[in-house]
């Protein structure tokens, strides 16, 4: 066990490192996310930049070092996302690679896969994709229709996946397919691929979002073959393991690579966008109503925030059991579509411009902010299917 | 830009504390016997009351030398959070923050009283002349010999055992303290208050000054400080009746059927019920965040954010729930029966004590955006 010495020094190393590395204003629009690469500028940039955090040592670093990690203990890559967090540094792009694929293998993958994959998610080289939801199947993972036909020493796809983030670009993607329609449980006919994105017959479509950028596709397979070794575990075991990858979501401590998957956006930020910006004459920081509303705003980020750690005080939780968790991703997603929101409002006569102005305030930032926060209050399960589940397992209301 | 704390502890003393407390209550004080005592002129159960002084409640955050347990402020908020679940109303409230404004005078002479107080006398503190809960200014003064002015929405005094008189004295402030005895029928006024669990008065004081005990010391402070501490209990409280009244809104959406199904069924009644909850959880969080900063001497920043943000949100849900409370149980709703109205008056009561939710946000502006 690192002693808190250790830790301490470590901190400051990757501070004063990154402090010294950070990357200069590109010129260029840079991704808030992992969710919006949409052009080989913006792709060749945070590659270099994740290639030289791992060069670096700051990436992996909990992985084993026979494939590119440091074997260290989590703590030191926990501490050194929070100083990438602190220090705003660009994110590390690979997102699925580095917090889905990466763990996943790195867990129960084999000694083949491991030497073959993990590296390479590492240093940016190989870009990972995810093939887990259908256009049809939006909140029902377990639905999944894509199909996987065995045939000899191959799978045959036929079938489509949509809100492939990098799908164009990626080497490869975690694919779950039906390799067994007829399956008693419609969990057990599913499987886990580690699937080529380079061949015949698979085809990923970018997706132009409502901000105007690119970033997801929708990925057709079309009598795609791809080798048999490509399945991971056995045949009808792949919801076990996609349901697998949803827990290296909780960072490095639960196995994640680390890095930033996005960009930072705290109260402070906007509070940071308003100064100095006049409303009627004077100050908008000064005006009451802007500051009755600035706090509304505040107070819902703070009572979220304590709220994640009163979850873990037993009697602060016995009104509503199970209220805190189930509501957090509903909370925060709604506290940051409203806060991005009243950002460019507040932003008077510029508001009305965006990323290509060059009067737009901090190049249109708000305005794309605010148009993304509707993947958080879409993705993962839509606020209001959200608030089913917490009204019928929290409140116990019919269904 | 330092927005205040996010820490929040809970020791095991104030887990049992939390415990006692709730079930204690919830004996004392069932729903029809909020109800019996709605119309009652005292207002609250004697022995409901003496329970509370056993339990040592009345001197919680006064020190030992005093006679209290000297628990600290934050064993207040999962007393006073119990205490709002049941909609029990005794002279709790008062007395504890009569002597807490006592207490943060500094003044020796206040001794004696924490010694009552912590022993079970009732108190308050008459701390407004006006509407505005934010107003600086007395008219009441000890000039001549004679302590005289008026006081509005002076809660329990009625019962009022220790009564304390913020009034200026050759300048500056000063509380007068008297014996509810010295304040005769005739100079008081029953105030007919929304919230038909409280009991409060107008009183008009013309006294001999050698009559009185003067509390110097620092009187600004210890008024203000006693305000934002009332403002927490109050959010406490509130916090308390929202959890019941979401609880009673849900039993009626899980029994009631309307065109062949349970209401509780319908999204339009299931999506306001989780807002009304996630309200409340975060109501919650803030209570329990300003009740880990509160201590015992001078309230630090972080305190004066938590105590601002928790009123402003915790009156808030209250008013939400309880306005929602009456509109989903639809006519039943509408009558006097129905319990969402304790729940709504309560809210209405609860919003304006201590500064409404603007009031404090108001005060928190000046906190985190203004330059020290």
């Amino acid at each position: 066990m690192a002693t808190q010495q250790q830790l301490e020094n470590f901190r400051q190393d990757v501070a004063a490192w990154l402090q010294a590395n950070k990357p200069a204003d590109p010129g260029f629009l840079l991704p808030q996310s992992f969710m919006e690469v949409g052009s080989e500028q913006q792709l060749d940039f945070l590659r270099e930049w994740q290639y030289k955090l791992w060069s670096a040592g700051y990436l992996g670093m909990a992985w084993p070092s026979e494939y590119g990690g440091q074997g260290a203990e989590p703590v030191f890559q926990s501490i050194a996302d929070k100083e990438m967090s602190r220090a705003a540094v660009p994110i590390a792009f690979n997102v699925i690679g580095l917090g889905w694929a990466g763990p996943l293998i790195n867990d129960v993958g084999t000694e083949e896969e491991k030497s073959l994959y993990l590296k390479g998610i590492l240093t940016g080289e190989d870009i990972w994709c995810q093939g887990f939801s259908e256009p049809d199947h939006g909140s029902d993972l377990g639905s999944a229709q894509c199909r996987a036909e065995r045939d000899g020493d191959e799978y045959v796809i036929n079938g489509s996946k949509i809100w492939t983030t990098m799908g164009n670009y990626a080497k490869y993607m975690i694919l779950l397919a039906r390799t067994n329609p007829n399956a008693a449980r419609k969990y057990d006919g599913l499987s886990f691929f580690l699937s080529p994105m380079k061949v015949p017959g698979i085809d990923p479509q970018p997706i132009r979002k409502l901000t105007g950028e690119y970033g997801f596709t929708q990925t057709y397979f079309n009598d795609a073959r791809i080798p048999a070794s490509c399945l991971m575990g056995e045949e009808g075991k792949g919801w076990q393991l996609a349901m697998q990858t949803l827990q290296y979501e909780r960072g490095a401590e639960a196995g994640a690579a680390g890095g930033l998957s996005m960009v930072r956006i705290a109260f402070e930020d906007m509070i940071e966008s308003l100064q100095g910006k006049q409303r009627d004459g004077s100050e908008v920081l000064q005006d009451p109503v802007v500051r009755d509303e600035l706090m509304q705003l505040l107070i819902e980020d703070k009572a979220i925030s304590i709220g994640e750690k009163r979850a873990h005080i037993g009697a602060l939780n016995n009104d509503f059991r199970m209220a805190l968790p189930l509501s957090t991703k509903l909370r925060w997603t709604e506290h940051a579509r409203r806060m991005r929101q009243a950002a460019v409002r507040l932003q008077g006569s510029d508001g009305g411009l965006y990323v290509q102005d060059p009067d737009a305030v901090q190049g249109g930032f708000w305005q794309r902010a605010y148009m993304q926060s509707f993947s958080a209050t879409i993705g993962g399960g839509t606020s209001q299917v959200q608030a089913n589940i917490i009204a019928e397992h929290v409140l116990g209301l019919p269904k | 830009m330092d927005f205040g704390k996010t820490q929040i502890s809970f020791s095991e003393e104030q887990a049992m504390l939390l415990d006692a407390a709730q079930g204690m209550c919830a004996d004392l004080s069932p729903i029809d016997q909020v109800r019996s005592l709605l119309e009652d002129d005292k207002g609250y159960d004697e022995n409901a009351w003496r329970q509370m002084v056993d339990m040592g409640w009345t001197g919680l955050a006064l020190p030992e030398s005093s006679g209290g347990s000297d628990f600290g402020l934050g064993a207040l908020v999962p007393l006073f959070e119990s205490l709002g679940k049941s909609l029990l109303t005794t002279p709790l409230m008062s007395t504890v923050l009569a002597g807490e404004c006592l207490r943060r005078t500094g003044d020796v002479g206040a001794h004696a009283f924490l010694e009552q107080i912590a022993a079970g006398a009732k108190a308050t503190v008459a701390f407004v002349e006006t509407d505005d809960w934010g107003a600086q200014h007395l008219d009441t003064r000890i000039e001549a010999g004679r302590l005289q002015g008026s006081k509005r929405h002076v809660a329990d005094a009625a019962d009022a055992d220790i009564i304390v008189i913020p009034a200026m004295s050759e300048g500056t402030k000063v509380l007068a303290v008297l014996s509810g005895n010295q304040i005769d029928a005739a100079c008081r006024s029953k105030h007919d208050v929304l919230d038909a669990t409280r009991r409060a008065q107008s009183i008009t004081l013309d006294i001999a000054e050698a009559d009185v005990t003067v509390i110097a010391g620092d009187v600004d402070r210890a008024l203000e400080e006693t305000q934002l501490i009332g403002a927490l209990l109050v959010a406490a409280e509130s916090t308390g009746a929202a959890v019941s009244c979401l609880n009673t809104v849900v039993d009626y959406l899980k029994t009631r059927k309307q065109f062949g199904k349970l209401i509780g069924s319908y999204q339009a009644l299931k999506h306001p019920s989780v807002d009304i909850l996630c309200a409340i959880e975060s109501s919650k969080s803030l209570i329990y965040q300003a009740a880990t900063e509160l201590h015992s001497d001078k309230l630090s920043r972080d305190a004066r954010i938590a105590c601002h943000m928790a009123k402003s949100k915790a009156s808030e849900t209250l008013m939400f729930a309880g306005d929602r409370a009456v509109q989903f149980h639809g006519g039943m709703g509408f009558t006097y029966e129905c319990d969402a109205q304790l729940y709504l008056r309560r809210g209405l009561w609860a919003q304006q004590a201590f500064g409404d939710p603007m009031h404090h946000r108001k005060r928190l502006a000046a906190l985190i955006l203004d330059a020290e």
